[in-house]
């Protein structure tokens, strides 16, 4: 176990330094979310719709889909010249390559968030002061699930011809409970509601977290054996 | 066709491939392949586009499962998991390396995943290919031969029992072909069980203690190099691929 995690770690940070250097999907996905909070917010109308309501939707439509631009390029740096081919003849278990590409994406959607979010609270005048940190876990709970689907459809996606476009049909479905599980806790916390009030939707992101984490890590392998 | 070397050496089998077959979907891409090497012998593999040279090295790299038949390296039975895959060095003509990264840090991630932690391995591997030098050069910099350069540093950092050189020399300069040729050489003299695949017959001879031809998935020639030298088998070459069989 303590090797397959070494070996996660490794390819997670051979993943955030090759990001760094680049920052491609870095800034494109966190220009794609302030471009997202910026049109959601010329199209508000707030006489119609309170803030409270609005923004938690607003956050995870903009998490959902920038995410899929980080995760998307998290097995394209592989297939550029058959790097995967290097990974896949090394002694180090599949399970770890799925980690490690998981762990890095986690800090790429991670990063994001933390940009974001205070955005967020700028454009809708949130006062996210009380609720931070209950927020951030929520968020961090959210975007485990995220990534451990969409670093699985990543890798199923890399090698077909519409990657970009078979990524989203792939992963989006699965989304679908994560984010609808984030945005209810979120609203019940920015609502100004008891935390434990939003108990129940951050049990469900719990279950799921587990469940896609354990499923997605078995199933990665099934990815790339041939 | 079975053939398994004669020599006696001091040196144990280290591959035995016997009646190995691939196939994808219903086009058999590898077909009864059989043959064996020792460690320290080199196989320099001919044939021409599309014979399944690649495929048969991917299988024994452990990337692609057999459909038919075994492979045994070092007595493990092929993919065989993290054991067989530790004792394998796999060259490409695709360089296998991430543009971003530096020589180095492309050499040092490989050692890291063969868990080698000692950074004057290296440096070794990368001085033996002449590249320490642009250690600290990024990949995407790097002239194409030397990018070669490193992704063979990178295969080999691992001293590996058995090198799967898949045309190796493509995008070489002279320096670089040179460097490889030495150091195959060295590795043979060590020990290590080389398999090149190449088209180039004057290259793959010079290296080679045996040659074998391959022809739409199967071995059609499997001779021992003493027996040969580059005019006859060129001419043995050019009968084999032109042949019916």
């Amino acid at each position: 176990m303590s090797e397959t995690l070494a070996a996660a770690w490794l390819i997670a940070r051979k993943d955030l330094s090759i990001e760094f250097r680049t920052k491609t999907a870095f800034f494109s996905a966190v220009t794609f979310a302030l471009l997202g909070l910026v049109i959601f917010y010329y199209a508000w109308d707030p006489t119609a719709v309170a803030a409270i309501d609005l923004a938690p939707g607003v956050l995870w439509i903009i998490f959902t889909f920038s995410g899929l631009l980080g995760l998307n390029r998290s097995f394209g740096v592989e297939a550029a010249d058959r790097a995967i081919d290097g990974l896949l003849a090394s002694p180090i278990s599949r399970e770890s390559i799925f980690l490690g590409k998981a762990l890095a994406n986690l800090v790429f959607i991670g990063a994001v968030q933390l940009i974001a979010i205070p955005a967020l609270a700028i454009f809708y005048n949130l006062p996210l002061g009380p609720v931070a940190l209950p927020l951030l876990a929520i968020a961090f709970l959210a975007a485990i699930g995220l990534v451990a689907v969409g670093t699985l459809f990543s890798a199923m996606a890399v090698n077909t011809r519409l990657a970009e476009l078979l990524l989203p049909m792939l992963a989006l479905p699965f989304f679908v409970p994560i984010v609808m599980a984030a945005a209810q806790a979120t609203s019940r916390l920015l609502s100004g509601r008891p935390v434990a009030e939003a108990g129940a939707w951050i049990k469900l992101l719990l279950a799921f977290d587990l469940v896609f984490v354990v499923a997605c890590a078995l199933a990665y392998p099934f990815t790339v054996e041939d | 066709m079975t053939v398994t070397s004669a020599r006696t050496e001091p040196h144990p089998r280290l591959l035995e491939v016997a009646g190995l077959g691939r196939v994808f979907g219903a086009r058999p891409a590898v077909a009864n392949v059989s043959f064996s090497l020792r460690g320290g012998e080199c196989l320099a593999l001919f044939g021409p586009n599309g014979a399944g040279k690649t495929t048969l090295l991917r299988v024994l790299a452990g990337l692609l499962k057999p459909s038919a038949g075994t492979a045994r390296l070092s007595g493990i039975l092929l993919p065989g998991g993290a054991p067989a895959r530790s004792r394998v060095g796999l060259i490409s003509h695709q360089t296998m390396l991430y543009e971003a990264l530096s020589a180095r840090e492309n050499v040092a991630f490989a050692a890291g995943l063969h868990r080698i932690r000692d950074p004057r391995r290296v440096d070794a591997a990368l001085e033996r290919m002449s590249m320490l030098d642009r250690a600290e050069t990024p990949i995407r910099s790097l002239s194409r031969g030397m990018q070669q350069r490193v992704s063979i540093a990178r295969a080999m950092v691992h001293s590996p029992q058995l090198v799967l050189a898949d045309e190796p020399y493509n995008g070489l300069d002279d320096s670089g072909a040179r460097a490889l040729t030495s150091l195959l050489r060295e590795l043979r003299a060590a020990g290590t069980t080389v398999i090149v695949v190449t088209h180039n017959l004057a290259e793959g001879l010079a290296l080679a203690t045996h040659a074998a031809v391959m022809k739409a998935g199967t071995l059609v020639r499997f001779d021992e190099k003493p027996s040969l030298d580059i005019v006859t088998y060129s001419d043995i070459y050019r009968k084999a691929v032109a042949s019916d069989v």
